[in-house]
């Protein structure tokens, strides 16, 4: 069991978003939070990852061995592609210089690795930290709108990023409003917004 | 066995620091402009300037600290390096010393080694010059910590640049009336250990007791 909660409620100051969520992820599962804008998706990703200890109600328990990988990529525009990625604040990156390169090398930025990042476009800055994806060790990725500014070739590389993690027994948590095509499905968890209780399928 | 967060923040600072120098020079030309400008505020009356050195170079020291003390972690909240450090599982507390040290490392060490040239401006009585670089080395350090935890707790605000001088100000305060009496005390030919052990013991606390705050200010800032 990697993540946990029992009638979990998530707020935004007075307002409930969702309410009564009783929700398990367990290793080799990987799940879509779906939800129209405003409905909450965000903030159950952060009360999940530990950002938001205050804004919800309810048991929760998960894994120290977490990926995070929230709007803003934590990318530096004035550390190279290389360093960015080795000083990356994230826990559970590999140590080996070699898996960096090569992580780099998958996600096409190889003849940028000693370019400044604010020299690169906004889907080249978010490869940087797909590239976490190749070197980390963490068991719970929660991927917080994975696709943003990533073209249909960086989809691809999402994809078999994730179903190589589920075949390892990770699990992984993605919002999107675009269904990966995943050798397994995702399973889906539907938010109604306006404090409802979320549907888990 | 990961590299710890205070490395790689410690690390990070440097680099970045040294990309951009403006982080590095600006406390340090306001100092030089401070500290040029009292000569010609004050008239270049040998005797008043060097009663007043003391206070007046602390005095800038600090303003200068506040100033930087306000963007510190401003880069690292809006492009989600501080998300990342909450959620890493990593110890939130080591990377805020981090954050600490490097500031210090950026600059009070500056300071400490420029202190001397400074002093001079002003004509400072130079049996002061060792008790100055001393204090200014250990101050800036309290004043580092301090500068830390109010970035950490306006980091969220937008407009926090006031409410920061507000904050820091009360608790600053002491830093200057220990280091600049220190120096005094230098000049008049007094024993300064006393002071100067006063000064270090409360460096000591806060470089090690103000992370606590740091940390828990970095999550409350997250949660918003």
């Amino acid at each position: 069991m990697l993540f946990q909660c029992r009638d979990l409620s998530v707020f935004r100051g007075e307002r409930y978003l969702l309410t009564s969520l009783s929700w398990q992820v367990l290793g080799g599962e990987v799940w879509q939070i779906r939800g129209e804008n405003g409905s909450g998706k965000t903030s159950l990703m952060r009360c999940m990852s530990g950002l938001a200890p205050q804004s919800f109600e309810g048991d929760l328990t998960r894994t120290d061995s977490l990926l995070y990988l929230g709007h803003k990529a934590g990318v530096k525009a004035d550390l190279t592609v290389l360093e960015n990625l080795r000083l990356q604040l994230g826990g559970s990156l590999s140590e080996d210089s070699a898996d960096w390169l090569q992580a780099l090398d998958y996600v096409g930025l190889s003849p940028f690795v000693d370019e400044f990042a604010y020299r690169l476009s906004a889907g080249q800055c978010r490869r940087i930290a797909l590239a976490r994806l190749l070197c980390t060790t963490a068991k719970l990725w929660l991927l917080d709108e994975p696709l943003t500014a990533i073209d249909t070739l960086g989809v691809r590389l999402i994809e078999q990023q994730i179903d190589r993690h589920i075949a390892r027994g990770g699990a992984v948590v993605y919002t999107s409003h675009q269904a990966l095509e995943l050798t397994a499905p995702a399973r889906v968890i539907s938010l109604r917004g306006e404090g409802g209780r979320p549907d888990v399928d | 066995m990961s590299t710890s967060l205070f490395t790689k923040v410690v690390h990070r600072q440097l680099l970045l620091a040294f990309r951009r120098p403006a982080a590095l020079l600006n406390p340090l030309t306001f100092y030089a402009v401070v500290i040029a400008l009292m000569p010609l505020g004050l008239g270049p009356e040998r005797q008043v300037l060097a009663d007043f050195a003391p206070g007046l170079l602390w005095i800038t020291a600090l303003l200068a600290s506040l100033l930087s003390a306000e963007t510190l972690l401003r880069s690292d909240y809006d492009d989600g390096s501080l998300e990342q450090i909450v959620t890493s599982g990593g110890s939130v507390y080591l990377a805020a010393l981090g954050y600490v040290i490097s500031h210090w490392l950026i600059t009070g060490l500056p300071l400490m080694l420029l202190v001397p040239l400074f002093s001079q401006l002003l004509s400072m009585p130079t049996e002061g010059v060792l008790a100055l670089v001393a204090s200014i080395g250990v101050g800036t350090l309290l004043l580092s910590a301090l500068g830390t935890l109010g970035a950490a707790l306006t980091v969220a605000l937008r407009r926090g640049g006031m409410l920061i001088s507000l904050l820091l100000l009360p608790l600053e305060v002491p830093v200057l009336i220990l280091g600049a009496g220190l120096v005094e005390r230098a000049i008049s030919g007094l024993a300064i250990q006393g002071l100067l052990s006063i000064l270090i013991g409360l460096a000591v606390l806060a470089v090690t007791l103000v992370p606590i705050a740091i940390a828990a200010s970095i999550r409350i800032s997250l949660e918003v």
